[in-house]
């Protein structure tokens, strides 16, 4: 083909993907007992248009096991076949063994035949096993007709059972498409009628190079099971009868019609080429408009269901933003030390350039937003699949999957939610029996919850299982030797072990958790996202892990604090509250390190000036200063440098673009007048002082 | 000599291709008294000093970073590099700032030296390997050595003078 093809293909995998993902959740919606048809239309459509594009771009293998699992639904689709939980979890299986195929042909690597194979003989099983149209009920590839219009795929597929109809020749003459009319219109039209079925004839179709896509060198045999009158035949016809010749004979007796099936592997030129001809569109128009034509009644698909942005146009438009950022508070510095008497007009119209530059913030930001359900929708299945495999009865409820998040959040959030899930599933919610047991309901329930709070996002994780056994988990600790025995740990502290690394407490491994390795990469995860995790959890009546995670990674709200003659800021998320120290809160313990009292608790002292050696400005003396109370690694404890400067939202750089990793530090920033403050990175800054 | 400067690719990719004569451009800066020589097609700019935001716990020769038009950019000191006698900086301290890596992992660091003297045309054939000083003199970011009017060059190697994580090591 001259036209290369391999440039549409990130397009198409991703709308399979999206598509699997539909028909996934589909899937698990379905109700066995009762079916809403709308449903079942979905899937049908998913998996019809994933055929479609992969005939169409000569991924025959996909096309041909897609064929397969569409028969299927399609007569689950006209209710000529039972929806039994057999059945789905047969098509769920071959919605990952698709997924499987996909994803290897996306890579360019060798598709794992043997699984597919196993699944195609699941489904050719439950296709054949069950059938519930009669004797002559879908084989799954009987005939491989030359090749069928995909629009008129899900009609072509239908039994001829009645007697009434018409046999119609058409033959259109190579101008048909110059005078605008398009067969496929027609057939559409002649589909209302009634029951049509097509075939055609391509043996007229010169090759390829020779081949105008003008030109309709294709011609049909059509079958109408209708009872319609050879007038109104003929009338769908009459825009074209110059341009064709045209035969119409009635069915003569009641028979089986053939059912041409779609070539399952014709040479993919060949599927190709009709396929230009026959819509005279980009070729690849099939795919696009097979699913949304074929079922004219249904409503269209959402219209945008993702957003396909080049990521980098996205950051320089952030960088840009950045910029507006910048020059903003450098306006800001100047505004400051204006003395003549427009001062206040120029601090109004100041105001107005920094409100201005906050929407254009804002609307940027939005297009990294996307609805946290990127992520949740995939969480169905999961719990599905590993409740039936642990014979647990767990529903999972989804609450505010519409809320926005950072795209980034979005793509590093999924591996951490996974493994939490899993955790909920296995160690937190218990058996049916012992639920019943302990006066539950039977049903054991996960909630998986998003909202905004403040500049951030939540995204909380309830189970109503069993809880964490507090006792249990700090003889466990001990044990290990990941405490003392001596340590006195509140309660907080005491559930904050799980994130230990090498820790777990279950007592027997599963392929599902168990191992004490995760949650201690989870909490890097999210640590690395910006966010913290907290867990509340109550013996015998579940738990809850809440992740607050910051809205976007591209600014943050900051607090500035002077250290020497040196500027840094603390991201305001991190900070619970600042007090001027006093001599008396401050205590040493063995020499070790300070603390100050806090109400009543006792915090650790981070002097910024030596986990830092700064050596600048006046040293001050050890009472001076000022306290940030900060929380990391999921406890509190107190920066102390020598004055706070102010408040402000700072554009987020990256250190490492240039120079490199720096301990303590996350990032840097670009300060009013110019220069360069680097932000500091409250969690390592903890490690670094325990060190 | 403009169409080098125009055509940096082209003109590496006929280096590597053929045995023609050819010359490369180095801009030559003075450290105390000696002269050193960069690939001319590896420098941005030249600024003038000015002060720097100290990053903490690293080593003392990479005195910190600036903002050059919105990129972070690290800044180190050649002469304590080079464990040379320190100077003050007056405004006649200059920075150049060098691009490292290739293809898109360029990273631009900034190196302070006392004053940029010259831009050199040195004929690939004239330029000597560079003599092993033993492990006191950091020669391994010696490309080779070359006479100019008298006067040796030191040429050197970018990139790997500005591999930080190396620097660290042989700090320690």
């Amino acid at each position: 083909m001259s036209i290369d093809m391999s440039q549409f293909h990130q397009v198409f995998f991703e709308e399979c993907f999206e598509g699997l993902e539909a028909m996934e959740s589909g899937l698990l919606s379905l109700d066995i007992g009762d079916i809403d048809s709308e449903v079942i239309n979905t899937i049908f459509r998913a998996a019809h248009s994933i055929k479609g594009g992969s005939g169409t771009f000569g991924f025959t293998v996909v096309a041909e096991y897609t064929h397969i699992m569409e028969t299927l639904l399609d007569e689950m689709r006209d209710g000529r076949r039972q929806v039994t939980k057999p059945a789905v979890d047969v098509l769920l299986g071959s919605v990952d063994c698709l997924r499987e195929m996909l994803t290897s042909i996306q890579n360019e690597e060798d598709v794992n035949m043997e699984s597919a194979a196993q699944h195609q003989a699941a489904l050719e099983m439950e296709l054949n096993g069950k059938t519930g149209g009669g004797e002559h009920a879908a084989a799954p590839v009987v005939h491989a007709a030359p090749f069928v219009v995909p629009v008129e795929e899900p009609e072509e597929e239908e039994e001829i059972d009645e007697e009434q109809g018409w046999k119609i020749s058409f033959c259109p003459y190579l101008s048909l498409l110059k005078t605008g009319n398009d067969p496929v219109r027609l057939f559409r039209e002649l589909s209302v009628l009634g029951k049509l079925t097509s075939n055609v004839n391509i043996q007229d179709v010169p090759p390829f190079a020779e081949l105008d896509p003008e030109e309709c060198n294709i011609s049909w045999e059509l079958t109408l099971v209708s009872d319609a009158t050879e007038a109104a035949v003929r009338e769908i016809f009459s825009w074209v009868e110059e341009d064709c010749a045209l035969e119409l004979a009635p069915l003569a007796k009641p028979k089986k019609v053939k059912k041409p099936k779609p070539a399952p592997s014709p040479a993919p030129v060949v599927e190709a080429a009709p396929a230009v001809v026959a819509e005279t569109a980009p070729v690849v128009a099939p795919k696009k408009a097979a699913p949304t034509e074929s079922d004219p009644s249904k409503n269209a698909p959402k219209a945008s269901s993702s957003i396909r942005v080049d990521t980098d146009k996205i950051d320089t438009l952030i960088n840009m933003v950045g910029e507006v950022v910048i020059t903003q508070s450098m306006l800001g510095l100047i505004g400051e030390n204006f003395t003549m008497d427009k001062v206040g007009q120029l601090k109004r119209g100041l105001a107005q350039l920094e409100r201005h530059t906050r929407d254009l913030q804002q609307s940027v930001m939005n297009i990294r937003m996307l609805p946290i359900s990127f992520v949740f929708s995939r969480f169905p299945r999961l719990v599905h699949d590993i409740s039936t495999q642990l014979h647990k009865k767990i529903t999972l409820k989804l609450v505010g999957e519409n809320t926005e998040v950072d795209k980034a959040v979005v793509e590093l959030i999924n591996d951490p939610l996974v493994h939490l899930i899993r955790n909920s599933l296995d160690h937190g919610i218990e058996m049916p029996a012992d639920r019943v047991a302990a006066g539950k309901p039977e049903m054991g329930t996960i909630e998986l919850k998003a909202y905004h709070r403040g500049g951030h996002i939540v995204i909380e994780i309830v189970d109503d299982g069993r809880g964490m056994d507090k006792a249990k988990l700090l003889a466990k600790a001990i044990e290990k030797g990941l405490v003392e025995e001596s340590t006195i740990m509140t309660d907080k502290q005491i559930l904050e072990l799980i994130f230990m690394p090498g820790f777990s407490t279950a007592e027997k491994l599963t392929d599902i958790s168990g191992r004490g390795v995760g949650m201690d990469v989870v909490r890097r995860n999210i640590q690395s996202l910006g966010g913290n995790i907290d867990i509340i959890s109550e013996l015998g009546k579940g738990s809850t892990i809440a992740i607050h995670l910051p809205l976007t990674l591209a600014i943050l709200d900051g607090q500035s604090v002077a250290v020497g003659d040196e500027t840094y800021i603390v991201p305001l998320v991190s900070i619970i509250e600042s007090i001027n120290i006093t001599e008396k809160m401050l205590n040493k313990v063995a020499g070790k390190g300070e603390t100050f009292k806090l109400r009543n608790e006792y915090l650790p002292i981070i002097r910024m000036r030596e986990i830092f050696n700064v050596k600048s400005g006046n040293a001050t003396k050890s009472n001076e200063g000022v306290i940030v109370v900060v929380e990391g690694q999921g406890a509190l404890c107190g920066f102390l440098v020598d004055e706070l400067l102010g408040q402000q939202q700072v554009v987020i750089k990256s250190l490492e673009a240039n120079y490199r990793r720096v301990e303590g530090v996350s990032g840097a920033t670009i300060l009013g007048d110019g220069s360069v403050a680097l932000i500091l990175d409250v969690p390592g800054l903890v490690r670094l002082s325990v060190r | 000599m403009s169409q080098e400067n125009e055509k940096p690719i082209a003109k590496e990719v006929a280096q590597a291709n053929s045995e023609m004569p050819i010359t490369i451009q180095y801009l030559s800066f003075v450290l105390g008294k000696e002269e050193y020589g960069v690939d001319i097609l590896r420098v941005q700019e030249i600024r003038s000093w000015e002060p720097v935001s100290r990053v903490p716990n690293v080593p003392l020769y990479e005195k910190g970073v600036v903002n050059l038009r919105g990129a972070i950019v690290p800044i180190i000191d050649l002469r304590e590099r080079f464990a040379l006698s320190k100077v003050e900086y007056t405004p006649l301290t200059v920075v150049v700032v060098l691009q490292t890596g290739s293809g898109s992992h360029t990273r631009i660091m900034g190196v302070v030296v006392d004053s940029v003297s010259d831009v050199i045309s040195v004929d690939k054939s004239e330029i000597q390997g560079a003599p092993d000083f033993g492990t006191k003199v950091s020669n391994e970011f010696i490309n080779g050595l070359v006479s100019v009017n008298e006067r040796m060059v030191m040429l050197l190697d970018v990139d790997k003078l500005l591999t930080l994580d190396t620097m660290e090591l042989i700090e320690s």
